[in-house]
């Protein structure tokens, strides 16, 4: 029994989902998915609007309850965690939908990320203003996206382009072992959006961290990806090699007919 | 030091600053600036409403936690000293039992209700809230031989406490100078105390996490923090605080009954002192609970003697009529929200 578990240790993936599933009513918006995820690899994520990419990173960070599978990090199952616990353990995500702390500044924001990871306790009697490593590093972040100027700004009077930088920013403060980044660029315009992919190269170049990127544009992903999987109805369609993946005759069908205009 | 005191948090506005002044000066020395027991009393109740409505504001404005339980915890402190010193006897012993049974009790039950519905919609909450205060209610008024039913309970204080006692055979400084004062002193120091340790906690990291929360609970949790143990933890302080000013309240009245502590009424002016003053700022609360209980105290006077003067005119003198005062601070409310929607505090900051 022990030697098993120390030998799955070892063997296992960073990040796997097995069977996922996820089924709104009668609509399989997830369907048995099965796939894992190595440390260190840049997978993209990819299929039309609706393929159910931000389904199924709903159901790896857990914002939604899964019908059936499972997900494991580091060979644990997390299925049955909450949000914050799962967090905690090492998934970060970032939102499509730009969610952020809107009436608080931008330093806030970051900060209060940085506060999660490294602040121990409840930390009720202290002033937080004084917790200067804290701030430092939220700086250090904030400096590194390239919002340094925008610190004191308040979120909600920021350009969408800007909020969606530090949709990014925040990802990157919490430093998980799993990165998930929906469509970082959605809605950015074309000087602003190799910013965010730049960030998301360095990222990737930096370290051996396991980054999920679902992206719509073919050039990103042929330049950051490791690896494409492809998503059709909720389920996996194709996985592979960039080259590979796009040559393929699903992908060739289903998304990049379409999706070739656009780039 | 004085930004310690405050935990960083400076009041931002010349105006606000200088108002605070006034009110910290006319508080600390009211026993010797306004000599005269009404006055006293009004003075008492301020600092006492100021507390409670600081610790409805880190619910309400801090954590966007909506409650109508806030007169119940208020209370269950206010009974503790009451049943405390009816059964322990005349001792500062007694007294700081009952406030401590208070206040644990108050935040007991704040727990049990807030791991049964802060995991759910904040208007569950808001409504078993308003459920458990009323069956208090009700339980405390027919458990007459305990409580004292309608009439409430008075009881005896430790004599150094009480207007009888005078340690001074001549005046001081113009006045003269009783228990009643000391205990003045006693109510005003721990109110002080309270609300600095208040401002502390909105200020602290955890305060930081419950405007973060306020704001977005979604990303809040996404990012790691357990939001129903912050949220929880929030209503527990709240009600802890809140039944420590139901102690403090029950020493300086040496009475409690429903109609003081438990009250629906009491409720909805905690509720109009923290929106009238800005919700989500300490200092508000110190500003609503001011005005509020300064009209309250002195409204009716005004109008009872406009009225006087305005008789030979029509109608007037019914409008100004003392009895209209509910009326006519209704009127204020509602103009200040509708001018002041972020509150005398907000408004103040907005405009420096
Ligand atoms: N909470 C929900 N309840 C009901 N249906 C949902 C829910 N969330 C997603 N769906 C449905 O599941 C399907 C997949 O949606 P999803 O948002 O995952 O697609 P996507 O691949 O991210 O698309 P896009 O590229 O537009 O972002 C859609 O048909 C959507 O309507
Ligand atoms: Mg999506």
């Amino acid at each position: 029994m022990i030697s098993q578990t120390r030998e799955t240790e070892m063997s296992h993936p960073l990040l796997e989902t097995e069977d996922l599933t996820v089924r709104f009513g009668g609509h399989v918006a997830v369907d048995a998915v099965t796939c894992a995820f190595d440390a260190g690899e840049l997978t993209a994520i990819v299929g039309p609007n609706g393929a159910g990419k931000t389904t199924y990173f709903n159901l790896i960070s857990g914002q939604i309850a899964a019908s059936a599978g499972r997900v494991r990090l580091e060979g644990q199952e997390i299925l049955g965690l909450s949000v914050a616990e799962r967090c905690r353990r090492g998934i970060g995500r970032a939102f499509q939908l730009t969610n952020l702390f809107p009436d608080l500044s931008v330093l806030e924001n970051v900060r209060l990320v940085i506060q999660a990871h490294y602040h121990n306790g409840l930390g009720l009697f202290s002033m937080a203003d004084h917790h200067r490593d804290l701030i430092d590093r939220a700086e250090a972040v904030l400096e590194r996206v390239r919002l340094a100027d925008l610190a004191g700004q308040t979120v909600s009077e920021l350009s969408h382009g800007n909020q969606r930088k530090l949709e990014v920013a925040l990802l990157i403060a919490l430093d998980p072992k799993v990165y998930m980044f929906d469509e970082p660029t959605a809605g950015m315009s074309v000087d602003e959006a190799p910013v965010v992919l730049d960030l998301i190269a360095e990222l990737k170049a930096d370290t051996d961290r396991t980054i999920l990127l679902v992206e719509h544009k073919m050039d990103v992903i042929r330049t950051l990806a490791d690896r494409i999987i492809v998503l059709h109805n909720g389920a996996l369609a194709a996985d592979g090699a960039p080259a590979e993946v796009m040559a393929s005759d699903v992908v060739q069908e289903a998304y990049m007919g379409r999706e070739l205009e656009d780039v | 030091m004085v930004t310690w005191l405050l935990s960083g948090d400076k009041p931002r506005s010349a105006i606000l600053a200088a108002l605070l002044i006034v009110i910290l000066v006319c508080l600390a020395g009211a026993p010797f600036l306004f000599p005269g027991v009404r006055s006293l009393e009004t003075a008492a109740t301020i600092c006492i409403f100021i507390v409670l409505a600081a610790s409805y504001d880190l619910l309400l404005g801090y954590s966007g936690i909506v409650s109508f339980a806030h007169t119940m915890f208020f209370g269950l402190g206010a009974y503790g000293v009451a049943l405390g010193t009816t059964h322990l006897g005349r001792s500062f012993g007694a007294l700081a039992t009952g406030t401590l049974a208070g206040a644990l009790a108050a935040a007991a039950l704040a727990f049990l209700i807030g791991l049964f519905s802060l995991r759910v919609r904040a208007i569950f909450f808001a409504m078993i809230t308003l459920a458990v205060a009323s069956a208090v209610a009700v339980l405390v008024s027919q458990l007459s031989n305990i409580t004292g039913g309608e009439d409430g309970l008075s009881y005896r204080i430790p004599r150094v406490l009480t207007p009888a006692f005078r340690p001074f055979d001549e005046e001081v400084l113009g006045i003269r100078f009783t228990g009643k004062i000391i205990n003045y002193y006693l109510v005003f120091f721990s109110c002080f105390a309270l609300f600095l340790v208040m401002l502390r906690v909105v200020n602290s990291p955890f305060g930081r996490v419950l405007q973060a929360i306020r704001e977005n609970d979604f990303r809040a949790e996404a990012i790691g923090y357990r939001v129903v143990r912050y949220r929880t933890t929030a209503t527990c302080l709240s009600a802890a605080v809140a039944a420590l000013a139901g102690a403090i309240y029950a020493i300086w009245l040496r009475y409690v009954g429903p109609d003081t502590t438990l009250s629906f009424e009491i409720m909805l002016d905690i509720l109009l002192m923290v929106v009238i003053g800005g919700m989500g700022t300490m200092y508000g609360a110190v500003i609503g609970a001011t005005i509020f209980v300064l009209a309250q105290n002195y409204l009716q006077n005004l109008m009872g003697a406009a009225s006087e003067a305005t008789h030979s005119l029509p109608l007037i003198p019914e409008l100004l009529s003392a009895d209209r005062w509910l009326m006519w601070l209704g009127v204020l409310f509602i103009l200040s929200v509708y001018f002041f929607p972020t509150g005398v505090v907000g408004r103040l900051r907005a405009g420096r």
